[in-house]
């Protein structure tokens, strides 16, 4: 299989209009004889639906959670990039998509990222239409923040809760559309199977997570926009409901796995605090503004941290990197924050913790600065803890946010499965190594609002309108296939609970893949995750039967997916003998302990095939090639 | 510390449903509410019996999935504070605790402590949009709008769709719900074209779904773990009644009584 990634030639600036313009239409009156099935409802999934809708397809939309206003995109609180240059500090188009190449360590396709950057600008002009409460000046002109990763003020927001309103905005375009007729809903299903027919995506089967009922849905296209990974860590900073199963079902049915090992640590999240945790909270990265971090010098301090005094501090990042400080870039922040706990200093009940201290600042600009500038989150970090962090360090440490992972897509968002298409953080396209702050939005909207409208027309304009139905036999073999699978986990009966197989699998893929990794110990790491799946498959306990709501038979198939998916997060990371971005090889750094890529042999995408249950997967590779904006060392001493 | 749990269980939709007792033991005070219920839970598998459902996700307090009565107090007894940000140190050794899911005849229980809220989802697809196809928009600085209603509209929107002004109505009203959206998108200039037409159609909705009336009681505002203050309600009720009083065609194509 050749990669073909469909980026258009000639000048990047001129790509995206010339590739809209080479697409293929269909005629208005044509287009409500197509249907299109969108899986997930969040910022992706949500705006494709309602643009597809308004444009007059036949759309049906699918979430697991109760109403598609629920998907995790609610929960991003930063913001969202545009390269709108209203502060008149110097950005551009351009400056947006070097930064995000170059925050990507140089593992993004530029032909993506510049149509990103291009995207942005209609993103913020779409939702201010939408009625989305941007924060304002005092002219009435939108407001700007400034975010890491770059030098320009070009972070457009609402409050500490961007994500909300901007998925709000989604979802309420989504519910006029169904309001119209022009999408149907079907909130509390969740997608189990993909169904290809002739090697190309035809429909869905589905589970009614109320009734238990299988049901197949057959569209002329899907678009999958189910989100990250993150989840099979265990503990992260995702919703609970957040899995793999939709785009890891797609991936068994032929769909290539982009760059799996590619996941981002956040640096300053509330550490765990005991063994019933069952998710960690992020505290915004803008505290790394005004905070210092330190430990104790002596391994095993546990005095009170007032009673530290000054020269018994290790403030680590600033001694280690004097110009960026504590404002080193997310994945540098999070492996110096590893590297003083395993040394045996960090803080806490659990010792994986380090101090992030606001004393400083609020002795220098006063208390009621600091309450001005993050009274939100003192307040969140005191609800959860119960310490109150204007007079007390605050306790943080790394925990897993986003994967950069996800479905290989060409440059039209199509997998390699003909009509299958995927969306936002489900597929592998624009981040490369490392995503950049307040981009994540950004991307979701940009490829449900301006890309896959344009990308699913061309594809339909060459495929004939309702070819198959669900009378097809192929239905019925994948429904088989799901309720076989879904009877073998309910008929185990076993001793264990499937939590606790969840957190085990969690624990070895932080262990071994997280912060950093190692060529042998990902070996070891391989042999623990298949012999914990054959424990899974023989001793778990799903209590109940598949024909009523069921939640703990819902997690147990979305943990068997993690099982599979893990192991292959572990191949890729062994594959790649480099560190770039969140990948970093232990055996792969510099004398300073920093990242070493070796653009030689890996300036590539890993694309993986299925390779079976306990096969070995094939790797693809698409070659990255940089035009633009040329590889160099990120350096931030 | 050990508490004892009261909790209302019921199989599906049709079941007439009870309190059964459970134990909570060793419970840590830096847990979440939920992760409380996950330990029993936990407990209740490994005994062979069916744990609690009970609905939640994000567990940060945005996503609005999670919810249920604390006694009597919708989202327990800590203010602007959802069950998943709860945390069991406001509780004490011995305390009895009685759980019960939203009661409202628009909410109907799917089981334990889960209950349908799609009627809220229907509200909204009445009319709380801006009608504004994906390309259709002018650049984002070419309306002015004052930060004072910005701010205020980015107040009202802050709801997050839990129910629990519905739970805690005697009259078990969406008021605030149904005000809140129409306040956020009334304080903007986008949202004046379909001002009326929102209001009055969302109103029908809002009926139609069987909440009941608002009677200016407060509960909704008391309970809310997003402050929004019942402000938004007078809002709605000015809107409809402008709407109803001018628009007469409108009303009528707006699709009913309200």
């Amino acid at each position: 299989m050749v990669l073909d990634s469909k980026i258009p030639s000639g000048p990047i600036e001129q790509a995206w209009d010339s590739a809209k313009f080479n697409m293929k239409l269909v005629n208005p009156a044509n287009k409500r004889k197509y249907s299109v099935i969108v899986v997930g409802s969040g910022l992706a999934g949500g705006s494709a639906a309602a643009s597809l809708g308004e444009l007059g397809y036949n759309v049906k939309c699918f979430c697991f959670q109760d109403s598609p206003r629920r998907a995790h995109s609610i929960a991003a609180q930063g913001g969202i990039n545009a390269a709108k240059n209203y502060q008149n500090d110097g950005d551009s188009i351009y400056r947006l998509f070097y930064d995000t190449v170059k925050g990507g360590d140089f593992r993004a396709r530029e032909g993506n990222v510049y149509r990103l950057a291009q995207n942005s600008v209609h993103i913020i002009d779409q939702c201010v239409a939408q009625g989305v409460p941007f924060a304002r000046e005092y002219s009435g002109l939108l407001a700007n923040r400034s975010f890491g990763g770059a030098q320009v003020s070009r972070t457009f927001y609402a409050k500490g809760q961007t994500g909300q309103q901007l998925l709000l905005g989604a979802y309420q375009a989504l519910e006029a559309q169904i309001d119209a007729g022009r999408v149907k809903m079907y909130p509390r299903t969740e997608m189990l199977d993909l169904v290809v027919v002739d090697g190309k995506a035809r429909g869905i089967v589905t589970r009614d997570l109320v009734t238990g009922k299988l049901e197949s849905h057959a569209a002329d296209a899907v678009i999958l926009a189910t989100g990250g990974y993150g989840n099979v860590y265990y503990l992260s900073t995702n919703a609970k409901g957040s899995n793999c199963t939709a785009i890891w079902r797609a991936h068994k049915r032929g769909a290539l796995f982009g760059n799996p090992c590619f996941t981002q640590i956040h640096p300053t999240c509330i550490p765990v605090s005991g063994d019933y945790q069952s998710k960690l909270t992020l505290m915004s990265e803008s505290l790394r503004n005004d905070g210092r971090i330190w430990v104790p010098k002596q391994v095993g301090d546990k005095r009170n941290p007032s009673a530290i005094p000054e020269n018994e501090r290790d403030y680590y990042l600033e001694r280690r990197y004097p110009s960026f400080g504590n404002l080193v870039p997310r994945d540098v922040a999070s492996r110096a924050a590893k590297a003083v706990c395993d040394e045996g200093r960090g803080v806490g009940e659990t010792g994986l913790g380090v101090y992030l201290d606001f004393g400083a600042s609020i002795q220098r600009l006063g208390k009621s600065t600091i309450e001005e500038r993050y009274g939100n989150l003192f307040d969140m970090y005191a609800r959860i803890t119960g310490e109150n962090p204007y007079e007390t360090p605050m306790r943080i440490y790394p925990a897993i946010h986003y994967t950069m992972g996800g479905l290989w897509v060409d440059y039209e968002l199509q997998s390699t499965i003909p009509g299958l298409f995927v969306a936002g953080e489900a597929n592998f396209s624009d981040h490369g190594a490392n995503r950049l702050g307040a981009s994540a939005l950004m991307q979701g909207l940009s490829d449900g609002y301006f890309i896959l409208p344009y990308t699913i027309g061309n594809y339909l304009a060459s495929t004939k309108p309702g070819a198959v139905t669900t009378d097809h036999p192929a239905f019925s073999q994948v429904t088989k296939e799901v309720a076989d699978m879904q009877n073998r986990l309910l008929s185990i009966k076993g001793k264990r609970t499937v939590t606790s197989f969840h957190r085990e699998l969690g624990k070895i893929i932080w262990d071994y893949c997280g912060m950093s990794r190692q060529g042998d110990s990902l070996k070891v790491a391989i042999q623990k995750v298949r012999a914990l799946r054959e424990e899974f498959w023989r001793d778990v306990n799903v209590p109940g039967s598949g024909d009523d709501l069921n939640q703990q038979l819902e997690v147990a198939t979305r943990v068997a997916d993690f099982f599979e998916l893990g192991e292959l997060m572990c191949i890729d990371a062994l594959d790649r003998n480099e560190s770039c971005g969140g990948h970093f090889r232990e055996e792969y750094q510099t004398e300073e302990g920093e990242a070493m890529r070796n653009d030689e042999e890996y300036s590539y995408v890993a694309a993986w095939e299925y390779g079976g249950y306990n096969g070995q997967p094939k790797l693809y590779k698409e070659p990255l090639n940089f035009n633009y904006v040329h590889p160099s060392q990120r350096s931030y001493k | 510390m050990n508490l004892k749990l009261n909790v209302w269980r019921q199989k599906n939709r049709t079941d007439k449903g009870r309190m059964e007792t459970y134990q909570a033991n060793n419970v840590n005070p830096d847990m979440s509410f939920l992760e409380m219920l996950d330990v029993v839970n936990e407990d209740l598998i490994a005994s062979g019996k069916d744990p609690i459902a009970f609905e939640h996700d994000c567990r940060e307090g945005i996503c609005g999935s999670c919810g249920f009565v604390v006694n009597g107090v919708a989202h327990g007894p800590e203010p602007e504070t959802t069950m998943c940000q709860l945390h069991m140190r406001h509780f004490k050794d011995g305390d009895e605790l009685f759980l019960e899911p939203w009661r409202a005849k628009a909410f109907p229980v799917i089981k334990d402590l889960i209950v349908d809220r799609s009627a809220f989802d229907r509200i909204i697809a009445a009319g709380g949009y801006v009608s504004a196809n994906t390309g259709s928009a002018p650049d984002g600085n070419a309306l002015q709008i004052p930060k004072e209603n910005a701010d205020r509209a980015m107040d009202a929107a802050a709801c997050i769709g839990c129910g629990a002004c519905v739970a805690a109505c005697p009259n078990a009203s969406a008021a605030l719900f149904t005000g809140a959206k129409i306040s956020h998108l009334g304080l903007l200039p986008q949202g004046q074209a379909e001002r009326s037409r929102r209001a009055l159609r969302m109103v029908a909705q809002f009926n139609e779904e069987l909440f009941g009336s608002c009677t200016n009681i407060g509960e909704c505002e008391a309970v809310c773990p997003k402050g929004i203050s019942i402000e938004v309600i007078a809002r709605m009720n000015r809107d409809y009644l402008a709407a109803a009083l001018t628009d007469r065609g409108a009303k009528k194509s707006a699709g009913g009584e309200a």
